[in-house]
């Protein structure tokens, strides 16, 4: 049998990876999007894995909504970011600096 | 190893492998596939957790809806593979210690004696997990359910009209206009002299 310290490193070792990827890729925002869908998945691996060993539904039920919500923010974003490309013929993080913060 | 540790670690393998190859692939498009990769992986380590409707789901609503879209997009947008590399060498030793640091004190979270428990065993054979989690959801989480309908419509409603654009230089028809066309806004009649020789 598998212990739930194991489901939970694997949870980690994905959410450091994605960390990673937002450090790695900080020029192309589509990459930067799927990043955050890979931490999202490594959040709902944690939840999925501790209502397993809970015994208890609601963490399921929660990545459901996780699951509702991730899905809206990825078809929203891909659109703002057709848009940006549209635009600007570029999703170059660094070439987005018209607002001079 | 019994099969069960077996299939836990095969797949771990597999999911940790794809998104190494996700963060680093220098295509866009290769990327995509490595998540849909980690996301069909991470789909059967749910369904050994008997969270099979979720791992179902997951295939579904994500490999089949939202990577594809992301797919679209990307093949879609005209992107500079070698300028989006650039900095990637310089990055990397950040990248690490940001990784390497996180997973420490994670694992120093995790790897506590509260979290070593063994797994409670396995459900029935007529048990079922997706008539369980509609129980709860029509139920206790029925009110949440209806806001979650919301949102998606407002997603769909945002996508679209935030992607919509009229073109000045093609050409459509207004039915409206045509129906509402007079006689006096098509014919003129002249009345004139006739031309001398």
């Amino acid at each position: 049998m598998i212990p739930l310290s194991h489901y939970l490193i694997l949870g980690a070792i994905l959410f450091a990876l994605s960390v990673t990827g937002i450090f790695l890729n900080r020029k192309n925002l589509i990459l930067l999007l799927m990043c955050i869908e890979l931490m999202l998945l490594a959040v709902n691996m944690n939840f999925i894995a501790f209502s397993h060993y809970l015994g208890d539904l609601a963490g399921q039920i929660f990545v459901f909504f996780i699951l509702t919500v991730a899905a809206a923010e990825a078809a929203i974003g891909l659109a703002i970011l057709v848009l940006v490309f549209r635009n600007r013929q570029t999703i170059n993080v660094q070439d987005l600096d018209e607002m001079k913060g | 190893m019994s099969f069960e540790q077996f299939l836990f670690y095969f797949f771990s393998a597999i999911l940790v492998g794809s998104a190494v190859a996700m963060i680093t692939v220098r295509n866009p498009v290769h990327a995509a596939l490595f998540l849909v990769l980690a996301f069909f992986t991470s789909a059967a380590h749910w369904i050994m957790l008997e969270a099979e409707f979720l791992g179902i789901l997951l295939v579904l609503v994500y490999v089949g809806a939202v990577m594809v879209l992301f797919l679209f997009v990307v093949m879609m947008l005209d992107i500079n593979v070698a300028r989006v590399r650039e900095g990637f060498v310089r990055l990397l030793p950040v990248g690490l210690v940001v990784a390497v640091g996180m997973m420490v004190v994670m694992a120093m979270v995790v790897g506590a004696r509260v979290f070593q428990v063994e797994s409670p065993g396995r459900a029935d054979a007529d048990y079922s997990n997706t008539e369980a989690i509609g129980q709860l959801l029509y139920t206790e989480y029925v009110y949440p359910f209806e806001i979650a309908a919301v949102i998606l419509l407002v997603a769909i409603i945002a996508a679209i009209v935030l992607t919509l654009r009229r073109r000045p230089d093609s050409l459509y028809m207004d039915p409206a206009e045509q129906i509402k066309v007079q006689r006096k806004d098509r014919v003129r009649l002249i009345k004139m002299e006739a031309e001398k020789k």
